[in-house]
């Protein structure tokens, strides 16, 4: 399939095609905040981070931890009381944070695409499957013929392996997976750049979610696609994913690619993750619990956030908040046992 | 041509072409669906004007003692219900009536000069359905509007003003918004006439083949009438359509509110499809699905509001008749308007249960 037969003319901000590995979508110092009436809540605070063209990035980290608020707000899709307090959203040149909203709705679903985690209800029950792809094509493409969309929409459903006639059929008339499958010929409808995947297989049994995860890896390759995997899921990322960020509290915790990650976790919020991963061979063990719950974001712990729950906590680690540093390679962690203070060293020794 | 036919040519045939249409267009099931649903009708009309005739005939009282009063003769009366076929047994009574309904003759009225019940429904019921088509309008125009407005400004003053709004007029009795309406325009500006449904000059100017005068005066292209006609539809139309706009205003909002959280319109944000659509095609159209419901089963309170618009207005349609007969104790009379009101709602909720089924592709039948 090449661009030229399926696509029309794409909208472009201005750059040039990206190389695989090159940055695509740099997320600068982002933070969200929800008004709430005890006090404003940042769901998402001061969050770095550059996705790469051709990757599949899993976003992890248990629930309430920012990650589906910050893939949100990398489609700038926040509603109120939510907004974005500060930083800064690169996308082909271009600080989304500054576009207008009528330029900003063109970029959606064009550019940027969103598969979102229950397909039972991303769907409008009352249109039929067509209707939402030759609506999207249509939107973003006006001179595209209501037939040429229609053609167009067919040739996608079917590469996503389900019969081209179905597309007449309504949502209710599918199953989970096949919704999850129409959701994601949603955003390959214009040929989205990058697609953000928000728990995309939670609501899937296993062996569904193993072929769409395939599937999603198929996709990648065939249609240059980047994608940012949000779960709570490690095993999800560990199968797919190319880097892995975790996020706890709002905050990055750790970045590294998935071997580096799973081989050797610096943050102790990730050692701990992994550690309450059942292991179908480890038969007999007590399954490791991480003690604590996440904490509440009206009151987020000082320093860092981790510290109440740290089996490795030091002094320092309540008073001061341990920048997201790069530790070795392409290794990101923001905690204090890997980097110095002006003040940790006589911490250390009391 | 009889008014009574006439007016049902006239909603009969759009409604049997858009009936054909679904019918044609629907799937096997929906087909049989509807088939079945029409066959239902029959009974429940048939159940509710059975409840009707014996009710009527448990009721104290009889046409007799309530037109000559209580010093009538033994004789007279006696006259009187044999020339009425009131002294046959009742069951005989009852399948005369059946007899009547089926062969759609409803016999003759029981006071006055005895004129056949047709012929007098054929003037009542224009009037009636003059009334609350347009009421029905203004209820639902203005409830959608309002609640779909209330919805996207949720927690606005707007929204704070139409909430109070829906729950002020909705617990308004009918009558007492319709004296407060006339009052105001009527009496106080002057805008609008008192009563009646056309001037008493204009009304001898136009020419009547439907006995709705709204449609009498375009079909006769008699300007000064339609005017008229309009003038003085609009407050009772507005009286009991306002009325009914509450519980659309607050079931709307609530609905639009929900469905604009849904899933489905995030996703089509997402997709960058306009707020424009996502708001009407998306949230609203989700948002029908359960006030059509309820259009269902207002209609029945549509009508009942009826009878007291129409009191109120001095609007000579089915309710006031209704009223004037009940306290005859015109049988005939009341049992016929009863089962006219009866097949009015249940084609509704007929009509209603078709929509349903082409809005909403998950109804399984």
């Amino acid at each position: 399939m090449t661009e030229g037969s399926l696509y029309g003319e794409r909208i472009t901000l201005g750059e040039p095609p990206l190389k695989a590995g090159e940055i695509l979508y740099s997320l600068r110092d982002v933070s969200v905040e929800y008004g709430t009436r005890a006090g404003p809540v940042a769901a998402v605070d001061h969050v770095s981070l550059d996705i790469r063209k051709g990757e599949i990035l899993g976003l992890v980290g248990e629930s309430g931890c920012g990650k589906s608020t910050l893939g949100k707000a990398m489609l700038r899709m926040i509603s109120r009381p939510g907004r974005i307090t500060t930083g800064e959203l690169w996308f082909d040149g271009v600080d989304l944070v500054t576009l207008s909203e009528r330029r900003m709705r063109e970029i959606r679903g064009a550019r940027l695409g969103m598969v979102f985690q229950d397909p039972m209800t991303s769907l409008n029950p009352l249109s039929r499957i067509v209707d939402h792809l030759t609506e999207t094509i249509m939107t973003h493409e006006p001179s595209v013929s209501e037939a040429a969309a229609r053609d167009r929409a067919a040739q996608l459903i079917g590469r996503l392996g389900l019969r081209e006639e179905r597309i007449d059929d309504y949502p209710h008339q599918f199953s989970g997976g096949m919704r999850q499958r129409i959701m994601i010929a949603l955003a390959l409808a214009l040929q989205a750049d990058l697609v953000i995947a928000d728990e995309p297989t939670t609501a899937l049994d296993v062996i569904v979610e193993a072929q769409f995860l395939d599937l999603l890896r198929e996709l990648r390759d065939e249609f240059d696609l980047t994608i940012v995997l949000i779960t709570h899921n490690i095993g999800v990322v560990a199968e797919v994913a190319d880097r892995v960020a975790v996020m706890y509290a709002g905050r990055m915790a750790e970045l590294a690619s998935v071997n580096e990650l799973f081989l050797d976790t610096k943050h102790p919020y990730g050692q701990g993750l992994l550690r309450a991963v059942p292991n179908i061979e480890l038969d007999g063990t007590e399954l490791y619990q991480m003690a604590g719950a996440p904490p509440n974001l009206l009151h987020t712990p000082s320093g860092c956030a981790f510290h109440p729950r740290c089996p490795a906590v030091m002094p320092i680690c309540s008073q001061h908040q341990p920048e997201f540093l790069q530790r070795e390679g392409d290794h990101y962690t923001a905690c204090w046992l890997y980097q110095d203070h002006p003040v940790k060293p006589g911490v250390h020794d009391a | 041509m009889h008014p009574l036919l006439i007016v049902f040519l006239v909603f009969g045939i759009p409604a049997g072409f858009a009936l054909g249409w679904v019918f044609l267009r629907g799937s096997e099931s929906l087909r049989r669906y509807i088939l079945t649903r029409i066959a239902l009708t029959l009974p429940m009309v048939l159940i509710l004007i059975s409840v009707v005739f014996f009710v009527l005939r448990v009721m104290p009282g009889d046409v007799v003692s309530s037109t000559l009063g209580p010093k009538a003769s033994e004789e007279t009366r006696q006259n009187i219900m044999e020339a009425l076929g009131l002294d046959d047994p009742l069951i005989v009574q009852y399948f005369r009536f059946l007899g009547d309904v089926v062969t759609l003759d409803l016999g003759d009225s029981f006071i006055g000069a005895r004129r056949p019940i047709v012929d007098e429904l054929g003037e009542r019921l224009p009037a009636t359905l003059e009334l609350i088509i347009p009421a029905a309008i203004i209820a639902l125009g203005s409830g959608l509007l309002f609640g779909t407005y209330a919805a996207i400004r949720r927690k606005k003053p707007v929204d704070y003003s139409l909430r109070l709004y829906s729950v002020i007029i909705y617990s308004m009795p009918i009558f007492w918004l319709g004296l407060l309406l006339r009052l105001v325009f009527s009496v106080w500006l002057d805008w609008t006439p008192i009563a009646g449904r056309i001037d008493v000059v204009t009304n001898t100017t136009l020419e009547r083949t439907t006995n709705l005068l709204f449609v009498d005066s375009i079909l006769s292209g008699n300007w000064a009438a339609l005017k008229s006609v309009l003038r003085h539809m609009i407050l009772p139309a507005a009286t009991l359509g306002l009325v009914l706009s509450g519980v659309f205003v607050r079931l709307t909002r609530i609905n639009v509110i929900e469905t604009l959280q849904e899933d489905y319109v995030l996703a089509a944000r997402a997709r960058g499809i306009r707020e424009r659509i996502v708001t009407y095609s998306y949230a609203l159209k989700n948002a029908m699905i359960p006030v059509v419901t309820v259009i269902g089963l207002q209609v029945a309170i549509l009508l009942a509001g009826a009878v007291l618009t129409e009191t109120v207005f001095n609007w000579p349609g089915m309710g006031r008749y209704l009223i004037e007969r009940i306290s005859a104790r015109d049988f005939q009379a009341v049992q016929s308007t009863v089962a006219v009101f009866a097949l009015f709602v249940a084609l509704i909720s007929l009509a209603v249960d078709v929509i349903y089924s082409v809005l909403d592709p998950r109804v399984k039948y």
